[in-house]
């Protein structure tokens, strides 16, 4: 009788057991960080599976041409950005640890705001991402690893919705430089579907200088409704690699050239362009 | 090549551990132990055992704020110098002034004596990390040719030492100059903000904010030290421990209960705690940022890695100042044991 009563009682304890060394682990400080402050343990428990849940179905975003992001080495995705909130990185994070082959680990490099933020600061890092800085760009270039970056920054993210799909400014160019200094390829890649999920239709200017931010959203949800308009709306997501811009070719020198990283930079926004119209047509209706 | 080594800052726990240390290094014939004038001795190591083999030593009480160092120098004839002199906290050099002085004067007359010494052919100066500052607009970890940018309290004066530093190597390039920027000690004998930082009952943090912090054990900063005087390097160099850890992890494993509050009353506690509980305006930033450098420089010129890592010169720590290992990691063991099938289950 004792016997199979601690067998039932044992079933769901060792269902919840993982979970419990986890949690004793991360009481104990038993853990390991790389030197970005990546926490691989804490990224895959608590950070990611949210994150997934949006991926697989809120948004169900579908990849495209995965073949072109190297199973192995160095490499450089540049993508657009767009939607209030960075949700897109977040996703295309997902996408790549989950559906790449080679279950590629994307590390990328935000604004300087995000590091003097407090929380996100340090889930930022946890969550293995850098500094857009090009120091930050060529430790992790040298370490063989996948390096995201949005170049258009916080003039992609608060674009009013009238504008969207359309790229902004690729600032100076430093990824491209960064990247032909260490000779490693930029895979241009487009994410259609973050536009839809905050639609800013304004700029609350004086509120975004209250609180210090780039700008404040005012969409047709927020602030009105409060935190539910902080859902985002499940609009349907494609994200799509093209093919590699080689840049081993160009000599490290080229990086200090002024007109050939111009070039790059805009060969590769062209080809995030292009591909954001495919997408969005083959797409079709955002909510649907 | 060293035979007449000079060492300043006997006084600190450094200064005492790496005089400790030179006594036993057979290149070494001789030692002159320069500490401060109020004769603050008490930290030094005992005598050498008689049995073994030592080099002559000397202490030397001096101002090192006075012309006297460079008297001393040509007096003794000394062919490297050793500068560890430096006071890290406004507390330990009895206010704010009297530390810039100490520090910046001292290293000033120091180094006038060097470049006018016909003997010294070999300067080693003890510099920190700190000189980087911490900002969220820092990159991930810190190489040497990143450029310092830091201009408060002890960085500030640290800057200014290796600006004269930098000034000496350029007018006297027959003199190798290795400058040593260290991240936080920690070891049995180390008193620091950081250590009195880490044994306080409640630790607090400054709300929202978990940074990355690296540490040397102090016997990888002696060894560093002896090397240096033994091998010629020159240039600047990044010591740490391997790895990096979180302050959040280091509570943990320490067993120490985080309080915490946000970054303006972490000041006013520091204000209104005074000696009990001492928070420099740089340290303030680094328990909001935290900084990590990267020490692979010093690695491959001394072709050595240093004996602990982060994490083991912390372990070390907690283990020496008898902190609670993992508390509340040991109360869900014993809980788990209160619950014998799911001991069973339980990996480890």
């Amino acid at each position: 009788m004792t016997g199979s009563g601690a067998t039932r009682a044992g079933a769901p304890l060792e269902r919840i057991a993982p979970l419990i060394s986890f949690v004793r682990s991360r009481m104990a400080g038993d853990y390991e960080v790389d030197e970005f402050g990546h926490d691989p343990e804490l990224n895959e428990t608590v950070l990611m599976p949210p994150a997934r849940l949006l991926y697989r179905h809120w948004f169900g975003v579908q990849m495209r041409g995965l073949e072109n992001v190297p199973a192995t080495g160095a490499a450089l995705v540049v993508c657009n950005h767009s939607g209030v909130l960075p949700v897109d990185a977040m996703m295309l994070q997902v996408g790549l640890l989950d559906e790449h082959p080679a279950h590629r680990h994307l590390r990328l490099l935000g604004a300087d705001l995000v590091y003097a933020l407090p929380v996100l600061s340090h889930l930022a890092r946890k969550s293995g991402h850098a500094l857009a800085s090009p120091q930050d760009a060529e430790r992790l270039f040298q370490a063989g690893d996948l390096v995201g970056v949005c170049p258009e920054g916080y003039k992609g993210l608060g674009k009013p919705f009238s504008q969207r799909y359309h790229l902004q400014r690729f600032g100076r160019g430093g990824f491209a430089a960064s990247a032909i200094r260490a000779g490693v390829p930029i895979i241009p890649c487009a994410i259609v579907g973050a536009e839809e999920i905050y639609p800013m239709i304004a700029n609350a200017r004086p509120l975004a200088r209250l609180f210090g931010f780039p700008y404040f959203p005012v969409t047709p949800l927020f602030p009105w409704l409060g935190p539910i308009g902080m859902i985002p709306l499940p609009s349907r997501w494609l994200i799509g690699f093209a093919e590699p811009v080689a840049t081993d070719h160009l000599g490290a020198a080229a990086a200090d050239d002024p007109a050939m990283v111009f070039e790059v930079t805009d060969r590769v926004r062209e080809t995030i362009q292009h591909m954001l119209h495919e997408l969005v047509a083959e797409r079709g209706e955002p909510f649907g | 090549m060293a035979r007449v080594v000079l060492i300043t800052g006997v006084w600190s726990y450094l200064g005492a551990e790496v005089a400790g240390a030179l006594r036993f290094v057979p290149e070494v014939d001789r030692l002159i132990e320069v500490t401060s004038q109020d004769g603050q001795a008490s930290r030094r190591l005992g005598d050498p055992p008689p049995d073994q083999e030592h080099a002559d030593e000397q202490v030397v009480p001096l101002d090192v704020r006075t012309g006297q160092i460079g008297e001393l120098i040509n007096a003794t004839g000394a062919d490297t110098v050793v500068h560890l002199g430096l006071a890290t906290t406004p507390a330990s050099a009895g206010g704010r002034a009297s530390m810039k002085e100490t520090n910046v004067i001292g290293a000033m007359q120091l180094l006038n004596a060097c470049q006018r010494s016909a003997t010294v052919r070999k300067l080693v100066v003890r510099s920190s990390t700190a000189v980087y500052g911490t900002s969220a607009r820092n990159p991930a970890v810190f190489t040497e040719d990143v450029e310092p940018r830091e201009t408060h309290g002890y960085a500030r004066d640290v800057l200014d030492i290796e600006g004269y530093v930098r000034g000496l190597a350029r007018r006297r390039p027959d003199i190798t100059v290795s400058v040593l920027r260290f991240v936080n000690f920690l070891g049995p004998h180390v008193d620091s903000p950081l250590t009195r930082y880490f044994t306080m009952p409640v630790t607090p943090t400054v709300l929202g904010y978990d940074p990355r912090i690296q540490f040397l054990d102090i016997c990888d900063g002696v060894e560093v030290i002896r090397r240096m005087v033994t091998e010629d390097h020159h240039g600047i160099y990044n010591v740490t421990g391997r790895g990096v850890m979180y302050i959040s992890q280091c509570l943990r494993r320490a067993g120490r209960v985080p309080l915490p509050m946000p970054a303006r009353a972490l000041g006013l506690l520091a204000d209104l705690g005074r000696g009990m509980f001492d928070v420099t305006p740089d340290q303030r930033d680094l328990l909001r940022y935290g900084r990590v450098v990267d020490g692979s420089k010093l690695e491959h010129a001394l072709n050595w890695v240093p004996r602990h890592s982060t994490q083991e010169a912390f372990a070390r720590f907690v283990a020496d100042r008898g902190l609670a290992d993992g508390g509340s990691a040991t109360a869900i063991d014993r809980l788990l044991a209160a619950l014998p099938s799911a001991a069973a289950g339980m990996p480890g």
